[in-house]
């Protein structure tokens, strides 16, 4: 509600799954360099907004209008061409391949060689590869995750697991970054790492954070703007402290008690 | 001893032809979760029309470069006319359009190059060697040749090019790889294509050894044991599969089939199939399905 050309625009989407509503009729605006939290239930409908903002999904109703584009749906691959980068509440991470590699994985839509040019790596098929590593390097430092570079993922904590997934979205140099649950399952201290990597993240970078996340604290904490849904309608959005304060989102969710997931 | 090596190499060589069918599988398998029913329709399409341009009058290597390019067009018109408008639909509907399209393109064949039975000779002679007091099959030495080299060329592909790569993240987590940018459809026309290629190879040798006939789409169905025990997600699978249906079943049909009246080498595996279906369902490198509550 703040800048006069949002980054993201979500207007009057609504999506049902076999006539099961999940989203009804929402529609906010997430500015360029803000770190917004979507809060809610679970079931509120967060993950499926997330899934219709880069494309999985496609509402019955509304458009989204990113970088002054307005669609019903894009394609997950144009989403990802545009600069949108996603994380996924149980991770959606490739787990047989190294954390090297999936970081690789991130930055595959920089890369023109085609698979002829690859069989023969010289030229541009070579430079794109030593990029794209360079890249990964990159990102393995960032993250502190060296130790792990050559670890298969499926086989390191959850934690971990998170943090190499936050890589692989960053390895595509986003300009929007979709976080679904960025924080679950960690402990104390790795949700304080992570946090803080995401702050990080936004003002080095000033990549835009969606992010959705159960622990209060931490949202009031890193985000400039919070959305709160129950049943797939919005009943709140502004300024943290704001959204705090307000009866009708203290009696949907923040009186209520909820589980982490 | 020496013939029950004998036997073992033959029925290993044998085990060779079927994991080169079943390696079309798993490679639309991987990518795309279906089972294909038309891998065998497409290792016929291919002999058949190598054999029927090498009879007009074309080279050998002219016929393959035709037949080659033919197969991944074909690959390529799958991706467009049947997986693309099936996006998102379950796999038992892909499962069936396959079942579609193996009748189509047997069809095809049939229209464009006639229903009779073909001899191919690809210059292989099939005259056994012995080593060590063994007798070899020169032409199943040179299968198994072929066969490893093509094993070995798709894993390189899958290990060093981002295609490989790309295909290896979609049958993790087709979601993800959606979100990562990785372009569905191209990968599928690829996979598709070299199924293609996997079939032309497996087309003519098997060609060479019955005959190029319509029967050939049949070998769908002596792939499937080696599917079941090997795991229908793994090229490793596919080669172990081969091997162990190839020797047992030799090996059954010499020593336990005296016992019955003979003839068991052409069910044996389907028992074999059946046990691993009950103590292993994955197969010996299958993924288990996961599911996260």
């Amino acid at each position: 509600m703040t800048a006069p050309a949002p980054l993201l625009r979500v207007d009057h989407v609504s999506l049902s799954f076999r006539g099961v509503a999940a989203i009804t009729d929402i529609s906010f605006a997430v500015a360029r360099g803000e770190i917004c939290a979507l809060i809610g239930p679970n079931g509120a409908g967060k993950s499926s907004l997330l899934n219709v903002i880069n494309g999985l999904y496609r509402p019955q109703r509304g458009s989204i209008t990113y970088e002054g584009r307005a669609r019903r749906a894009m394609r997950p691959r144009d989403a990802a061409r545009a600069g949108i980068g996603r994380t996924f509440q149980n991770l959606g991470l490739f787990k047989r391949m190294t954390v090297l590699e999936i970081l690789m994985t991130g930055s595959t839509l920089a890369r023109r060689a085609t698979l002829i040019e690859h069989l023969v790596p010289i030229g541009r098929a070579r430079r794109e590869e030593l990029a794209a590593r360079a890249r990964a390097e990159e990102i393995l430092e960032d993250l502190r995750l060296q130790a792990h570079r050559d670890a298969v993922v499926g086989t390191l904590p959850y934690g971990l697991q998170k943090r190499v997934e936050l890589g692989r979205a960053l390895a595509g140099a986003p300009r929007l970054l979709l976080l679904d649950e960025p924080l679950a399952g960690m402990n104390h201290e790795e949700r304080q790492q992570m946090a803080d990597d995401l702050v990080r993240v936004n003002h080095a970078l000033g990549t835009t954070i969606v992010l959705i996340e159960h622990d209060m604290g931490v949202v009031m904490d890193v985000s400039d703007h919070v959305v709160v849904l129950d049943y797939g309608r919005k009943i709140g959005d502004g300024p943290p402290a704001e959204v705090r304060d307000d009866p009708a989102v203290i009696d949907a969710y923040l009186g209520v008690p909820h589980g982490e997931a | 001893m020496a013939f029950f090596v004998e036997v073992l190499v033959a029925g290993l060589l044998a085990g060779v032809m079927y994991s080169m069918v079943a390696l079309g599988f798993v490679l639309i398998y991987k990518a795309s979760g279906v089972f294909n029913f038309a891998q065998g329709s497409l290792v016929l399409f291919a002999a058949l029309t190598f054999v029927s341009l090498v009879e007009r009058g074309l080279g050998f290597w002219a016929a393959l470069g035709v037949t080659l390019a033919v197969m991944i067009a074909i690959g390529v018109a799958v991706e467009r006319a049947v997986l693309r408008p099936l996006v998102n639909r379950p796999p038992m509907t892909l499962f069936l359009a396959t079942l579609g399209l193996s009748y189509v393109l047997e069809g095809v064949a049939q229209i464009a190059w006639g229903a009779q039975v073909h001899g191919l000779e690809l210059g292989i002679t099939d005259v056994p060697f012995e080593i060590h007091g063994v007798f070899v099959s020169r032409f199943d030495l040179v299968a198994a040749a072929t066969a490893a080299t093509l094993v070995a060329t798709l894993s390189a592909l899958f290990k060093w090019t981002r295609a490989g790569l790309a295909l290896r993240a979609v049958a993790d987590d087709p979601l993800a790889a959606l979100a990562v940018g990785i372009d569905l459809r191209r990968l599928w026309a690829l996979v598709w294509a070299i199924a293609g290629v996997v079939a032309l190879i497996a087309g003519l040798l098997w060609g060479a050894r019955v005959g190029v006939q319509f029967s050939l789409s049949l070998i769908v169905l002596r792939a499937l044991p080696v599917l079941i025990i090997g795991g229908f997600s793994s090229v490793t699978g596919t080669i172990v599969g081969g091997l162990l249906v190839g020797a047992s079943e030799k090996l059954a049909e010499v020593y336990v089939g005296p016992l019955v009246g003979g003839g068991i080498e052409n069910w044996f595996p389907y028992g074999l199939a059946l046990v691993f279906l009950l103590i292993r369902p994955t197969g010996l490198f299958g993924e288990p399905a996961i599911e996260r509550v």
